[in-house]
């Protein structure tokens, strides 16, 4: 039986660790290997990095991290922002990433969903999906939109049919990120991860609102989750991956042993 | 040193890095002679079974592997590179290199609660010691992501085993031949260790 996956997401401008990510280690000064390797030596299951460089000369140094964490870090990775091409996606590929997450690019072309299956495999793409809680009506029949830019632009799609058609287009996973919850920290979208990963076969990320354990217990098990992102709950130093594992161990859900992991040093 | 098997394997630099993270020294390659007189192999794999194998057969690559297995070479095979050894696969219906009697199929899963890939991380079953398994420990869980699986005719192939649904074979060897369905470069350091008795491994079962 496959483990519950604890994924932390690392959001990363012009190589360096934005500041949203705050710091009780001082030593970090913002460098996303150093951080990435130490959850991965909690014991983490995988990694999101999240490039939110707006200009060019950032993204080339995107590369240098990926190749950078590819060389320390031996779990799963996936690199999201600014993934417009099958160009762009390779690249990343080719430096280490194993999945890369396409996002507002795939909504204004979906067959960029196709194109980056073709590719690279359908196991290395991700659609991530950011989705705005409205009132349900004809064209929005779940009543959970798709937006974009962060959340600012609304696009008339529904969530439920956006997640499905990803699926058909060659999506291998689905990160599904509600901008109500996210921020919050009082919890993921419970009824939105449940909706989503029942209507579709490949696995599910539930993103936005994690800030305590029994959260991720929540979505892994009523929210039908295949695996829960983590961002500033671990960031911040409140929680450890170990903690997170450890906790959900105690209450019956399968995670990868940790222990077990640490112990052949 | 260790030859990686260079036909565009997505996971090529991976195992590579994974090499060199645990100081085995590798280098990959896409001359077929280079794979035939190799002292050690790896042969990776990710990506479309039929895709892999026609570049293999157009390459030359695929005869190398042929003649490095039939002169005793220890090969360690990974994903697509552990499918293409059975007879046949369902993923394009290409025929495979036939080392081992089976075929690779598709997962066809009645539950569908259980989601397609199998993508994450699952505990393995050893079910004959090998020595390239025996850091491995009970519990252990090791990497996948794949929508089809092993399926060798003979239980005698079959070193571990994984649930998804059912039980069903991911790591399968025969002489100097052993190969995953898990990722060794990305199972943390239950992978690396691996990686690691492959590099001190002479090509024997037992």
């Amino acid at each position: 039986m496959l483990s519950k996956r604890v994924i932390a997401c690392l959001d990363v401008r012009d190589g360096k660790l934005a500041k949203s990510v705050k710091f009780v280690d001082t030593k970090d000064i913002g460098d996303p290997v150093h951080k990435a390797k130490q959850y991965y030596d909690d014991g983490l299951d995988e990694l999101v990095f999240y490039d939110i460089t707006a200009s060019s000369d950032g993204r080339a140094i995107m590369i240098d991290v990926v190749e950078r964490v590819a060389a320390q870090i031996f779990i799963p990775f996936s690199v999201g922002g600014g993934v417009r091409s099958v160009d762009d996606a390779s690249r990343l590929r080719l430096a280490g990433a194993e999945k890369i997450n396409v996002n507002s690019a795939a909504v204004k072309d979906p067959e960029l969903i196709h194109r980056c299956s073709e590719a690279i495999g359908a196991q290395s793409v991700v659609l991530s999906m950011d989705v705005l809680r409205v009132t349900a009506s004809a064209s929005i029949p779940s009543g959970y939109e798709i937006v974009i830019h962060g959340g600012r632009t609304n696009t008339g799609l529904d969530a439920l049919q956006w997640a499905k058609r990803g699926e058909a287009l060659g999506a291998g996973e689905l990160v599904v990120n509600s901008i109500d919850a996210d921020g919050t920290r009082e919890g993921y979208e419970i009824t939105l991860t449940r909706m989503i990963a029942d209507a579709v076969r490949i696995p599910v990320i539930a993103s936005g609102g994690a800030g305590r354990p029994e959260h991720l217990y929540e979505v892994l098990t009523a929210g039908h989750a295949d695996a829960a992102l983590v961002a500033s709950m671990v960031h911040y130093g409140e929680y450890t991956v170990s903690q997170i594992k450890g906790y959900l161990a105690g209450r019956a859900i399968k995670v990868r042993d940790t222990h077990l992991q640490t112990s052949t040093k | 040193m260790i030859t990686i098997v260079d036909y565009n394997a997505g996971n090529l630099r991976s195992v590579k890095r994974a090499c060199d993270a645990v100081g085995i020294e590798s280098l990959f390659t896409q001359d077929p002679d280079a794979v035939a007189k190799a002292d050690k192999l790896i042969f990776p794999g990710v990506g479309h079974a039929r895709t892999a194998m026609a570049t293999l057969v157009r390459t030359g690559l695929g005869d190398a592997v042929r003649h490095a297995f039939q002169r005793g070479t220890p090969i360690l095979g990974i994903c697509v590179g552990a499918q293409l050894l059975l007879d046949s696969s369902e993923e394009g219906e290409t025929p495979g290199f036939g080392f081992i009697p089976g075929r690779t199929r598709l997962f066809r899963l009645e539950d569908h609660s259980l989601k397609i890939p199998h993508m994450g991380w699952n505990n393995v079953v050893v079910e004959q010691a090998h020595p390239l398994l025996s850091t491995l420990q009970t519990g252990d869980e090791l990497y996948f992501v794949h929508s089809y699986y092993l399926d060798p005719a003979e239980p005698r192939h079959v070193y571990a085993t994984t649930d998804h649904g059912f039980r069903f074979c991911v790591a399968l060897g025969r002489d100097n031949l052993f190969a995953t369905q898990f990722h060794p470069e990305k199972s943390g350091r239950v992978g690396l260790g691996l990686l690691a008795r492959f590099a001190s491994w002479d090509g024997t079962p037992c």
